[in-house]
């Protein structure tokens, strides 16, 4: 007893948690600077299919992404209800896929070249035309690690 | 003039504040978690290079044709969505070696000994016609046919789903249960669209 007595005598003083702030704040800018919000404003409406077989994509910096779908309806004036092709923020053509995996390659280091993954986010309505096109380039440009983007699913077939 | 004193400010809730932010910044951005089905593209022909593929015999390929309705027509016949899966497994394994149904290739694999494997190939032709989402569903279909196919396998071996194997038994299974799915050039059948 007279040791737990002794111990509550010296306990009197409250620890300093004045920097306390300051460590959370560390937490704070640490989580502000590494998650990236890269969000690409998409243009167009993509909503993904559904499968089971799903595997993770590993590497985000290594992913470049390719958006298909129809155009939302305040761009449906210019751009028509057809699916369109989204590149980063603008819409693109067929033909610009190429010149797109090429600056994808040229802002990595050679060596992670053949890692580089090309993930489609093609919307579940669109038809396989404009797909396949866009399959074609990638084939043409030796771009041949893709990832068709899907959710899971949850109900039966 | 300074009649009262310089109070320091109570720095107390600075604290929760600094939470508060952490807090929202953690769940406000969405660290999605990118997912899907992962393929490899066949590499482009060379332009010199002559078609050979009158090597594959009639009975190994497995063909997926879907048409620009979305139907499904599998080894000349029609079919639905739910039974592709099983059909798959089926003419994979050939459990009682029909004659119309893929070739089998004792192979020597390393834990299996000799091994029956099978010389299939599934074949998978779209229309341009064709819905994604009907795309998608098939080649989800066939993947996991071959996942099912190599789960069991792992199960029966070693009795552990194939993902939790050590690198070589994986190797050993995939040897067995090679996963080719090919994609022939697109057709137009279905007219423009």
């Amino acid at each position: 007893m007279a040791k737990f007595s002794n111990k509550r005598k010296r306990s009197g003083q409250a620890i300093s948690t004045a920097s306390l702030p300051d460590i959370i704040f560390m937490l704070l800018f640490f989580f502000m600077v590494t998650t990236v919000m890269r969000e690409v404003e998409l243009k167009i409406k993509v909503k993904v299919p559904e499968a089971t077989e799903l595997k993770k994509l590993e590497k985000k910096s290594l992913v470049s992404y390719i958006y298909i779908g129809k155009p939302l309806p305040k761009y449906r004036k210019v751009f028509g209800s057809e699916p369109r092709i989204q590149l980063d923020d603008a819409f693109a053509q067929v033909s610009d896929i190429q010149q797109y995996i090429i600056n994808e390659r040229e802002a990595h280091d050679e060596k992670e070249i053949p890692l580089l993954t090309t993930s489609l986010k093609v919307d579940g309505d669109v038809t396989m035309g404009i797909v396949t096109d866009v399959k074609q380039e990638l084939r043409k440009i030796n771009a041949l690690k893709i990832n068709y983007s899907a959710r899971k699913r949850t109900t039966d077939l | 003039m300074a009649k009262r004193e310089l109070q320091e400010i109570n720095a107390g809730s600075m604290a929760d504040i600094a939470f508060l932010l952490l807090i929202f910044f953690l769940v406000a951005t969405t660290m999605d978690i990118d997912s899907g089905l992962a393929r490899k593209l066949p590499p482009m022909p060379e332009k010199n290079q002559k078609k050979d593929d009158s090597k594959i015999k009639e009975r190994n390929v497995f063909v997926v044709l879907i048409n620009s309705h979305n139907q499904l027509l599998v080894g000349g016949q029609p079919m639905q969505l739910r039974d592709l899966r099983e059909k798959t497994k089926e003419f994979i394994t050939n459990p009682l070696d029909k004659p119309d149904m893929p070739e089998k290739n004792p192979t020597e694999v390393k834990y299996f000994g000799t091994y029956p494997v099978s010389k299939c190939i599934v074949s998978l032709q779209n229309d341009r016609g064709t819905k994604y989402k009907t795309y998608i569903a098939v080649q989800n279909e066939l993947v996991a046919a071959y996942n099912e196919l190599r789960d069991e396998l792992a199960m029966q071996k070693w009795g552990k789903p194939y993902n939790d194997l050590p690198i070589d038994q994986k190797k050993a299974i995939r040897d067995i249960y090679p996963q080719r799915i090919s994609e022939a050039e697109p057709k137009n059948i279905g007219g423009n669209k």
